[in-house]
């Protein structure tokens, strides 16, 4: 083994990307220094690291974000360089700066990069000198308002209202009209103003039906630069990225060059070194704009690791050491296909709000290389007992597959996703699951409005269709023939022998609400539905088993399993479904049952998630319109507001302004 | 002899009508089943055998003597769930409204004296007007004879109530008296007296629902231990409870054939305390982790959930656990709670079933509606119960055990045979804090001295080695290792045999 380019390096993040550095770290024979908050104590991070330093109270802007208590760390154990991850200090000239002058080696661009490529302004700037091609918007500063609402009708609606130091969604708001305008100027001012301390807002043209399509380059401090082909990432909620894959299924060779091309023109214009990411937004004829540079190591990274063979990581902190780059753009190629899909603490059914507490379940699908030659790949910086915290990103895992072919890759990837079990929280699995089933998604003609325009009314759990309900009818009555148990008293007394013959092992499986129904008969392993012929059927579970794995009708399909009053709770591929599994004797009867609908919570505002009251907008008596804002409640730095979804008069208001709330606690009731 | 053998068919059909068709037809749009159709589910199919299909009532009264009907309202005998035996009455409200008469009363008699001579348990399925008013005193004569009988027979064999129509008056305490009430929601009410009687005596305006629903049982009362939402879900849940009891205080609880690694560690309870003694967390995770196949049947979920209470399987055999549970009041004993498992544990000590207690309580609930409502004595209930249990005990303290409520929750020094901790328990008098703000009264109002003393206090005794080096903890163990861990403690207390003093019997704190 070659002498590792440093002795011991520090990872000034957190969760799963810090696990990821430390991996390839360790893997290069590195020495590891982790940093950990209050919160973080326990981490996963924090024990896999060689060695770990405390740097303050939960908090990040007193424990991560403090480059001082970083730099002090790095003293105190002599790490000699730093890898920032992404997000917190990671795209920070100043900490950048300051640990050149502690001596200590930043792993990642120089801060001039940084600093060009860190306002959006100054970087398109860049860009076009560099021969990029950018969206046509406001480059200036906006000062009110009124005046936000002006620029954006200049430009022609819709526009996009950003932050001009945001990132990731947060502090940007898109405007039809001028009314909104004006109100998102306002609301992502102040995000903008409590997220990254500076209030800098700016307006550009918002493209209709686009694609975000991104450049991964790499670049050395020699003057090397390649490109490592693109990554799709137009799955988005909010212009968060939920889905991203390589290569993308929309770009022609001719388009990746050229794309390529740009972003390696951009990196070498501000003399980037390490791995950067150029993102495009491109239009359905292939045009493609830049957006912006990314100076730093992408959460979707994995995707690229896995169609080039790269480690990017083991790159940048060779790159850093001054090393010359491995690679030349000729060893760059695209093997196979690769999906990321992001598992987010976060309550698909309640509009995607953030959930927190603890994974008292957390089992991840196996990794590494299936029989079929997929691969999966799963970034994650938990494990079962650990908290998903309110400090924190909700980001709890990067499960990641890799086929030969896109489908492959999908169908892995949906596979992954059944299996994949996380209780204790409220998780974007169902919905993730969902997306991989949704024709438009598999067909690959998506855009970046995909899940605003598949899903406007918000997630809904999937309705499962006849062949899903027969397959989950099979399932459930093998598993009620395996929980099928005689408990034994002492006397022993047993009287079933005297009972007559109960014959083939048949349950009616219904679904309450709904109106399918299958009865099941089992015989010596073959199953029979609704009298058909008899078919073989296989399920691998266990009582107590979390999950299940139904092989029957020439495919197998993974179930998450709770068991319920007379039957199984069974989740997968977005559906969640409540079977009750009777004996032929039962079902008639129960079928007299009447169906209990859930309570009615229409006349009360209920808070969807743990939460601080920000403002309250009506009181008391108040008659309120359909739409109108009734609160605004922070959770997670990101202020979210409280619509009527109907119109009526307040009866009460049941907190006040800065009042914490629960999940479901009531905020306001109606007449 | 062949004509006569196919009357009797003929008899029985009638006889199973009950009250007739269109009363059949009434009660399933009321969403109900009838009497018959209820042990269907209840029993495996072709177990049921009926005693008493042709008695009737001998009344002459008000025009009684017209209305005859086969088996009086109520329908006896015995089955079987999963193959074990239990006799069973289930009211039939098709006949005179399942209003319990002399003979009614006489057929429930039996079929309780049989469960008590043969040691198997009884189910009645209630489903009743209330006492048949053209009775008169013979009624209530009968309700007293099934009242006698439910206290012979308790701890004897096991009784389950399933509230599944009204039951109102004096019929109420036939339930009561037995271990376990299920109730189903928006079709059953138990109460002594009903909506029209409480508005004329107290003024009270009130629905039948409010007064004695299944929400009012299972969350106010306590008078019910569990509600479900319709008379399948009911009587499904029965099943599942009963495969859980033994037949008889002279039998063991019965072993299942459970699919789960004895040996199974969960990792993942060596994070579940939090860092802060003042957060809460769930004790329900601890319990469903090291429970065969996570299969925990909690009883009286609604009710002073401080304290959980309910039965597991540790390798096939049925246990029960009562948990504080630090999510609601901080896990503290109080009336509510006290009384929940006081009752419980000497359900599970009638009928041999090893407890397992899980302890994390900073100590009883203070205040004045606690003092003037008993705490004292209800308190005492818990205490006495725990004291007097010879079934197997362990006990495991995985944060507080503070006070006195530290010697109620199944402590060494009442008997429990095996006492774990995990590193994370604190055995102490009482909090840090309090402690240090007594010990040092003279340093009160400084509060950096006072922080010092708290500090001192947590060092010495915010652990279980001080509770361990007494012997009054006899391991302190990984929390991954609990299963494991309690699981052969379990197995080596089998053979546990504690002689009992000569007593007529106790006199617990009622």
């Amino acid at each position: 083994m070659t002498k590792p380019p440093f002795s011991k390096i520090l990872i000034a993040n957190r969760g799963e990307i810090a696990c990821r550095v430390m991996k390839t770290a360790k893997e290069m024979g590195i020495a590891t220094v982790a940093v950990y908050s209050d919160a973080d104590r326990d981490a996963v991070h924090t024990r896999m690291a060689d060695e770990a330093v405390h740097i303050g109270p939960a908090q990040a802007n007193q424990s991560y974000l403090v480059a001082d208590r970083i730099i002090a760390a790095c003293s105190e154990t002599g790490a000699e360089a730093v890898h920032p991850g992404y997000g917190f200090l990671s795209e920070n000239a100043k900490f950048c700066e300051a640990l050149e002058a502690a001596g200590i080696t930043f792993i990642g661009p120089k801060s001039k990069a940084i600093k060009a490529m860190g306002d959006k302004i100054t970087s398109k700037e860049i860009a076009a000198d560099a021969g990029v091609s950018t969206v046509p918007g406001h480059m200036g500063l906006i000062g009110d308002a009124d005046e936000a609402a002006r620029i954006a009708a200049e430009i022609g609606y819709p526009v996009m209202i950003k932050a001009s130091a945001g990132g990731g969604g947060k502090g940007m708001r898109i405007a039809w009209d001028d009314e909104e305008a004006k109100e998102g100027f306002a609301r992502s001012k102040s995000e903008a103003a409590s997220s990254f301390g500076d209030d800098r807002i700016f307006i550009e043209k918002f493209v209709e039906e686009p694609r975000h399509i991104e450049i991964q380059v790499l670049a050395d401090a020699h003057g090397n630069c390649i490109y490592l082909n693109e990554r799709e990432c137009s799955i988005q909620r909010r212009n968060q990225k939920v889905i991203e894959e390589a290569p993308s299924p929309f770009l022609d060779e001719e388009t990746r060059q050229k794309m390529g091309e740009q972003a390696v023109a951009l990196a070498k214009a501000v003399e980037y070194q390490s791995a950067g990411t150029v993102e495009f937004i491109v239009d359905k004829n292939r045009n493609f704009y830049f957006l912006e540079m990314n100076t730093r190591l992408q959460v979707e990274h994995p995707v690229t690791e896995l169609i080039t063979g790269v480690d990017l990581v083991a790159e940048m902190i060779r790159v850093a050491a001054g090393e010359k780059l491995s690679l030349t753009q000729g060893d760059i190629g695209i093997k196979g296909w690769a999906i990321e899909s992001r598992i987010y603490a976060e309550n698909p059914y309640r509009g995607f709000l953030p959930s927190t507490g603890r994974l008292t379940r957390y089992r991840p699908p196996q990794e590494g290389k299936a029989k079929d030659g997929t691969i999966i790949r799963n970034d994650t910086g938990v494990t079962e007992g650990s908290a998903i915290s309110m400090f924190y990103d909700p980001m709890i895992a990067k499960l990641c597959t890799w086929g030969e072919t896109r489908d492959d890759a999908v169908a892995a990837m949906s596979d992954a996703l059944d299996a994949f079990v996380v209780d204790g929280i409220e998780h974007n699995v169902p919905f993730l699951a969902a997306i991989m089933r949704h024709p438009r998604w598999q067909s690959g003609e998506i855009s970046t409005g995909f899940i605003a325009e598949e899903y406007p009314d918000g997630f809904e759990n999937v309705e499962p269709d006849a062949e899903t309900f027969t397959r989950m009818a099979v399932a459930a009555t093998l598993m009620a023939q395996r929980a099928t148990r005689l408990p034994t008293d002492a006397s022993g007394q047993r009287l079933e022998k005297l009972l007559p013959p109960q014959g083939d092992f048949t349950r009616t499986v219904m679904v309450p609400l709904g109106e399918g129904e299958r009865t099941v008969s089992i015989t010596e392993g073959d199953v029979s539905i609704d009298g058909a012929a008899p078919a073989e059927a296989e399920i691998a579970w266990q009582p107590g088993d979390l999950t299940a794995e139904l092989t029957f009708g020439g495919r197998t399909s993974i179930y998450r399993v709770n068991a319920i009053t007379s039957g199984y709770r069974l989740r997968g591929a977005g559906f969640d479904v409540a079977l009750k599994v009777y004996p032929p004797h039962v079902a008639p009867l129960a079928r007299l049952m009447p169906e209990k609908l859930p309570p009615d919570l229409s006349k009360f505002l209920i808070s969807p998630m743990p939460a601080v009251v920000m403002t309250l907008s009506a009181r008391q008596g108040d008659q309120v319109h359909e739409g109108q804002i009734l609160a605004v409640i922070e959770a997670m730095k990101m202020e979210n507001v409280l619509r009527a979804e109907r119109s009526g008069t307040v009866s009460k208001v049941a907190v006040s302004e800065g009042d914490s709330l629960a999940v479901d606690d009531v905020i306001m009731e109606f007449e | 002899m062949l004509e006569i053998v196919e009357q009797l068919e003929e008899k029985r059909v009638e006889a199973r009508l009950g009250g007739g068709q269109k009363r059949i037809d009434k009660q399933h749009e009321k969403g109900k089943l009838t009497a018959r159709e209820r042990l269907d589910v209840l029993l495996d199919p072709g177990s049921f055998e009926e005693y008493d299909t042709f008695k009737t009532h001998r009344a002459t009264d008000f025009g009684m003597a017209r209305q005859q009907y086969p088996g009086d309202g109520v329908v006896t005998g015995w089955g079987t769930i999963n193959g074990r035996p239990t006799y069973v009455f289930s009211q039939d409200f098709t006949v005179f409204g399942g209003s319990l008469s002399e003979t009614h009363a006489e057929k429930i008699c039996k079929v309780m004296d049989l469960a008590v001579q043969n040691g198997i348990p009884l189910i009645g399925l209630n489903d009743s007007g209330g006492a048949r008013i053209q009775e008169g005193v013979a009624s209530l004569g009968g309700y007293a004879e099934v009242f006698w009988r439910n206290v012979q027979a308790s701890g004897v064999v096991p009784q389950i109530s399933v509230i599944m129509g009204p039951c109102a008056g004096g019929a109420v305490y036939s339930p009561a008296m037995t271990d376990f009430t299920y109730m189903v929601r928006d079709t059953s009410y138990m109460f002594v007296t009903g909506p029209d009687v409480v508005k004329t005596v107290t003024g009270e305006v009130v629905t039948a629902e409010e007064l004695g629903g299944a929400t009012t049982h299972t969350k106010k009362s306590s008078v019910a231990d569990a509600a479900f939402d319709n008379d399948v879900e009911a009587l499904m849940e029965v099943r599942r409870l009963f495969d859980f009891l033994p037949s008889s205080s002279r039998e063991t609880a019965p072993t299942l054939d459970v699919h789960d690694d004895p040996n199974r560690l969960e990792n993942s309870l060596d994070t579940l305390v939090p860092d802060n003694a003042n957060t809460p967390y769930d004790m329900r995770e601890v319990i469903e982790k090291i429970a065969d196949e996570g299969d925990f049947l909690e009883i009286q979920k609604d009710f002073a959930g401080n304290i959980l209470i309910g039965f597991i399987r540790m390798n096939g055999q049925s246990i029960g656990v009562i948990a504080n549970q630090p999510m609601v009041l901080a896990g503290c004993l109080d009336i509510d709670s006290s009384r929940k498992a006081a009752r419980f544990v000497r359900f599970c000590d009638a009928f041999n079933i090893p407890i397992l207690t899980l302890v994390d309580v900073p100590g009883f609930l203070p205040g004045v509606s606690q003092e003037y409502g008993g705490i004292i004595k209800h308190g005492a209930k818990l205490l006495f119960a725990y004291a007097q249990a010879t079934v197997p005990k362990v006990t495991v303290i995985t944060r507080k055990a503070y006070g006195g409520a530290y010697d109620v929750m199944a402590s060494k020094h009442i008997r429990a045979d095996v006492n774990y901790a995990w590193p994370s328990a604190q055995i102490a008098v009482m909090g840090a804090k309090g402690a240090a703000e007594i010990i040092h009264r003279k340093d009160a109002g400084d509060a950096e001295k006072l922080a010092a003393h708290t500090k001192e206090y947590e060092d010495r005794f915010a652990n279980p080695f001080i509770a361990a080096q007494r012997g009054f903890i006899d391991e302190v163990i990984m929390p991954h290792s609990t299963r494991r861990r309690v699981l052969r403690a379990l197995e080596i207390l089998k053979t546990k045999d504690v002689p009992e003093p000569m007593r007529k019997h106790d006199n617990i704190p009622l």
